[in-house]
């Protein structure tokens, strides 16, 4: 018999490959990742999609941050400098500033995340997570009107009508279709895609539009207006001849089919949360949901983007009770989107200084909110060079949870998974969470010393 | 004003936005993937650019220069959309509305090609455009 490259490869006793490694990259959390590596070195990824691929591959592609570094005042020049001395540095601001914000949170573990909210806590500062940009909306929403749920396991196994709203999981999700939600043969659902109707409402015909059965071409903007026409000809009432832009016999035999099927799931994304009515839209989307459960069985799950936000919502909710835009500056909790959210600090100028942690502001907020953040003293703990490094006072350089260190993080159903380290981190980088320690460590101290003065 | 169209933007994630981001924020494979916007064909032949050429998309909150390139996930004419990013949160609505969630979507820009204008780096235009002595 030939041998194949693959199987050459495979004889090699430097080789070896690691299985059920969870992928860091999106809220799909995919458990089934096999990782080729020779020696410490990643060689290739199985079952990735092309993003989570990168995630692992770029760890070690020589473009990481190695030493800390820091940026003159006034200058995009930045100077090599110890972990010691960021530490310091970086606790020196924290404990100096007023109130701090501290923003970000999605892309490290659970473990991390808990350490950092006690560091805001200390501090008097706003901890808010990238849920603030994303599916802050619907936890808003959720808090209003409840959120029936379910786990993405039943979706596989039971569902039989799969809704994308203002979500592109082809692009996003890569493979959250095929291994939950259109193509997977579950318990119930045994012929795979042929057991279920998929639709897309979107302004766009997108990918995922694309291998639907029903596309529905909403008016951008217009979502509120169209689930509340659907709830309306679910009800049996009648509804002008054309919402949102879609004629009225569309509207109620979308109505017809949501009723008809048993099991209905509703996965919604930024065009729904980012758009004219925010959580309002989430709001009329939960309230159909809960409707169409006099007919059959129905479920909503949004498609949350980072891989562990669901993770700071859930620490920062049983640590302090408020799942994003926590406030601890008056000592206590408290909680209002649109008074303590990142953005809205930002664009008011009501934080003295901030620390980044696993995500960038500088690339997914408004250019407004930036220009605040790079007048103020500022700390981003950052494995790569973001926008957001780039206009930081101190950077600090840290390790790839999921890749090069364990951790918990929660998937976009709120299920919790174990991530796996792979390889060693490169010699010398801390992890976030020890980085978060030792800058509590010294904030304790210096607080107790302005105490005893 | 003569060659510029009105649109509506909206901004959202590709697939090569979320490859770009993993590691590559400082190089120029960010810029090709989110540097961009697209346009439908006919929008395009209103402002007569062709696809890879420069534009400036502007709005009452700022302006950028990115590259027009054809929609793939398309038609929606008077619609464009550029890739979530630093070159898109130049133009979109910093308002929250009481939400904590900006506006990225649905938002009123004018397109007019720009000739001769270089699409930045990320980290560079964000310097440029945030840091005082910078630019």
């Amino acid at each position: 018999m030939m041998k194949t490259e693959t199987e050459t490869k495979a004889e090699s006793k430097k080789l070896q490959v690691v299985t059920d490694v969870v992928c860091p990259f999106c809220g799909t959390l995919c458990d089934d990742i096999k990782i080729i590596k020779d020696g410490n070195r990643i060689i290739d990824t199985l079952n990735a999609c092309a993003i989570g691929n990168e995630k692992f591959k770029s760890a070690q592609d020589g473009h990481r941050i190695m030493t800390p570094l820091e940026r003159g005042d006034n200058s995009a020049e930045f100077t090599p400098v110890s972990y010691d001395y960021a530490i310091e540095k970086a606790a020196q601001i924290l404990a100096n500033a007023k109130r701090p914000l501290f923003y970000g949170w999605s892309s490290t573990s659970c473990e991390a995340q808990e350490v950092g909210n006690e560091l805001a806590e200390l501090c008097g500062g706003v901890t808010d997570n990238t849920a603030s940009v994303c599916h802050g909306p619907s936890v808003i929403a959720i808090q209003t009107v409840g959120a029936p749920c379910c786990t993405l396991g039943e979706v596989k196994n039971r569902a039989d009508l799969i809704i994308y709203w203002g979500c592109n999981p082809v692009h996003a999700h890569p493979r959250h279709m095929s291994r939950y939600s259109t193509y997977p043969r579950g318990f119930f659902t045994e012929r795979g895609f042929k057991d279920r109707t998929v639709v897309v409402v979107d302004p766009r015909p997108t990918d995922t539009a694309k291998q639907a059965e029903y596309f529905v071409q909403v008016e951008q903007g217009k979502d509120y207006e169209l689930l509340d026409a659907l709830r309306t000809v679910i009800r049996g009432e009648d509804i002008p001849d054309v919402v949102a832009g879609i004629p009225k016999e569309k509207i109620k035999e979308l109505g017809n089919l949501c009723k008809s099927k048993k099991f209905g799931l509703l996965f919604f994304g930024m065009g729904v949360t980012q758009t004219t009515g925010k959580h309002r839209n989430i709001d009329i989307a939960i309230s159909f949901v809960a409707d169409m459960n006099k007919y059959t069985k129905f479920n909503l799950i949004p498609m949350r983007g980072h891989y562990n936000v669901s993770g700071s919502g859930q620490v920062m909710s049983w640590q302090s009770g408020f799942p994003f835009a926590m406030d601890f500056s008056r000592g206590y909790p408290r909680y209002n989107p649109g008074e303590t959210a990142a953005n809205d600090i930002l664009e008011r100028h009501e934080c003295d200084a901030a620390l980044v942690i696993a995500s960038d502001p500088g690339a997914h907020f408004p250019v407004s909110s930036m220009k605040y953040y790079a007048q103020i003293p500022t700390i981003c703990i950052d494995p790569h060079y973001t926008p957001t490094t780039g206009v930081s006072k101190i950077v600090m350089p840290s390790t790839i949870v999921g890749v090069e260190e364990e951790g918990t993080a929660y998937r976009m159903d709120n299920v919790p998974i174990r991530c796996r380290k792979v390889v060693v981190a490169p010699e010398g980088i801390l992890s976030d969470h020890e980085i978060l320690e030792r800058i509590l460590e010294r904030v304790k101290e210096l607080k107790g010393k302005e105490n005893q003065e | 004003m003569a060659n510029s169209i009105e649109a509506n933007l909206i901004t959202g994630r590709t697939i090569w936005q979320g490859v770009a981001i993993e590691g590559h924020k400082h190089e120029e494979a960010y810029a090709k993937a989110c540097g961009i916007v697209e346009m439908d064909v006919s929008d395009m032949k209103k402002i007569r650019v062709f696809p890879g050429q420069t534009v400036k998309v502007r709005s009452d909150h700022g302006e950028v220069i990115v590259k027009a390139v054809k929609t793939t996930q398309g038609p929606h004419p008077g619609l464009v959309f550029i890739p979530m990013g630093p070159w898109a949160n130049q133009v979109i609505n910093p308002k929250t509305y009481s939400t904590g969630m900006p506006h990225y979507k649905g938002v009123k820009v004018s397109i007019e090609p720009a000739p001769g204008e270089k699409v930045m780096n990320g980290v560079e235009l964000l310097q440029k455009t945030t840091l005082k002595a910078v630019s």
